[in-house]
């Protein structure tokens, strides 16, 4: 009884929310974003939500947990640490880049003012490579996942912390392109990412538990049982898209930077917990 | 249900308006069609994981492992009066309720008109 009032009494402040101006600041979809989710799973904790489905399906989390005992994704870690430590022919080394790396994952994505664009991590890292002369790496897996996980690795336990910012116009527009391809229904199913993840989020598409969205980037990348192998937040995605028949955007483009600009703000205030695993 | 479309309303209400705008559809209307389909024919292609695949979000007696998404389909003739009415859902499910997630197997030629027809023909007879 006291779940539905917490539910009811969530819902009644968001809903006080929508009457609000319809561009609404990204603090505001935040709170109403977070709040949709407790109140729709009231007895998962708030950080429980950083590991997906596994946060409401018992049965699937015992399998998950048996798996997390010799994770998948250790080699990749592994792999990564090796790219990390290796120097590039020019004798530079990633570290050179990010000066206070590994353990810089909460820094992404974040407003890069000067060029006016989103960076993620897997951007910054393919740009330092191209800097010192070595040739980026292709963005859904392989090294580039190698290197993320590492990365993931030694930042868990950071709190995302995506920022806005209020004295650039164009950090809001990003969002809100974000925001617009998160809600846009597309494809030939005629999904939006909501349509499943928000809306539909603990119901069962055939036995398959769909996630809720709050938390869906702080595990990434991730080793998927599907797969067999590591993939990153750009293969997930395009994942998606394929599978409501739409046509993927490119990796990193800007409409997946955007996309992932809006879902990571949206978990702001849960610890980064990856690189994950999952079915 | 209406208390948790609300919550998220505020998000997605500028989403949704530009994309009814945007996307152009050959087929939006349910054309004139003789539904005269094989309800057995449209059990195989309900069942088929790459064609109707009403199970991965409907409870369909006799069908293993259902979805819970949309609601069983069960009861169909009582609740929907006509074939027709039942045809037209399955079209394009968005007509009745803006919100409704399921596909439109007709609208966006998910089904060829044949398979749509069984389908109906199938899903009529439940």
């Amino acid at each position: 009884m006291r779940n539905i009032i917490t539910m009811l009494a969530a819902a009644g402040v968001a809903c006080t929310l929508a009457t609000h101006a319809l561009a609404a600041a990204p603090e505001e979809d935040k709170e109403a974003f977070q709040t949709y989710f407790k109140a729709r799973f009231p007895n998962v904790p708030e950080q429980e939500f950083a590991n997906g489905a596994y946060a409401i399906d018992p049965i699937g989390r015992e399998n998950w947990e048996a798996i997390e005992e010799f994770p998948p994704y250790e080699t990749a870690i592994d792999n990564g640490h090796e790219m990390w430590d290796t120097p590039f022919a020019n004798g530079k080394t990633y570290k050179d880049c990010f000066p206070d790396g590994p353990a810089i994952e909460n820094r992404y994505p974040h407003w890069d003012k000067e060029r006016g664009m989103v960076v993620t991590l897997a951007l910054a890292i393919n740009e330092c490579r191209e800097a010192n002369g070595e040739k980026p790496l292709k963005y859904r897996k392989g090294p580039i996942a190698d290197l993320l996980a590492y990365m993931a690795y030694e930042s868990r336990g950071q709190v995302i912390d995506v920022v806005i910012p209020e004295d650039d116009p164009r950090a809001m527009e990003a969002y809100e392109k974000g925001k617009q391809i998160w809600f846009a229904r597309r494809g030939q199913f005629n999904f939006s990412c909501a349509s499943c993840h928000a809306a539909n989020s603990g119901t069962t598409l055939r036995t398959e538990i769909l996630s809720p969205a709050l938390g869906h980037t702080s595990h990434f990348p991730v080793y998927r049982s599907k797969w067999g192998e590591m993939g990153t937040l750009d293969r997930r995605f395009a994942g998606c898209f394929k599978q409501v028949r739409a046509k993927p955007y490119a990796p990193q483009s800007e409409e997946y930077r955007d996309l992932a600009y809006f879902l990571t703000y949206m978990s702001n205030g849960l610890e980064l917990n990856g690189p994950g695993a999952r079915k | 249900m209406r208390t948790r479309r609300c919550s998220m309303g505020i998000l997605a209400v500028s989403a949704a308006a530009l994309v009814t705008l945007a996307t152009p559809f050959a087929r939006a209307e349910m054309p004139q069609m003789e539904l005269n389909g094989n309800a057995e024919a449209g059990r195989e292609i309900a069942l088929d994981r790459s064609k109707g695949n009403c199970i991965a979000c409907h409870l369909i007696v006799g069908g293993e492992s259902p979805g819970a998404i949309g609601p069983a389909l069960i009861a169909i003739a009582p609740r929907f009066h006509t074939k027709e009415a039942v045809a037209k859902q399955i079209w394009d499910a968005t007509v009745r309720n803006p919100e409704a997630v399921m596909p439109p197997f007709g609208k966006h030629e998910i089904l060829t008109e044949q398979e749509f027809k069984d389908v109906v023909e199938f899903v009529w007879s439940l």
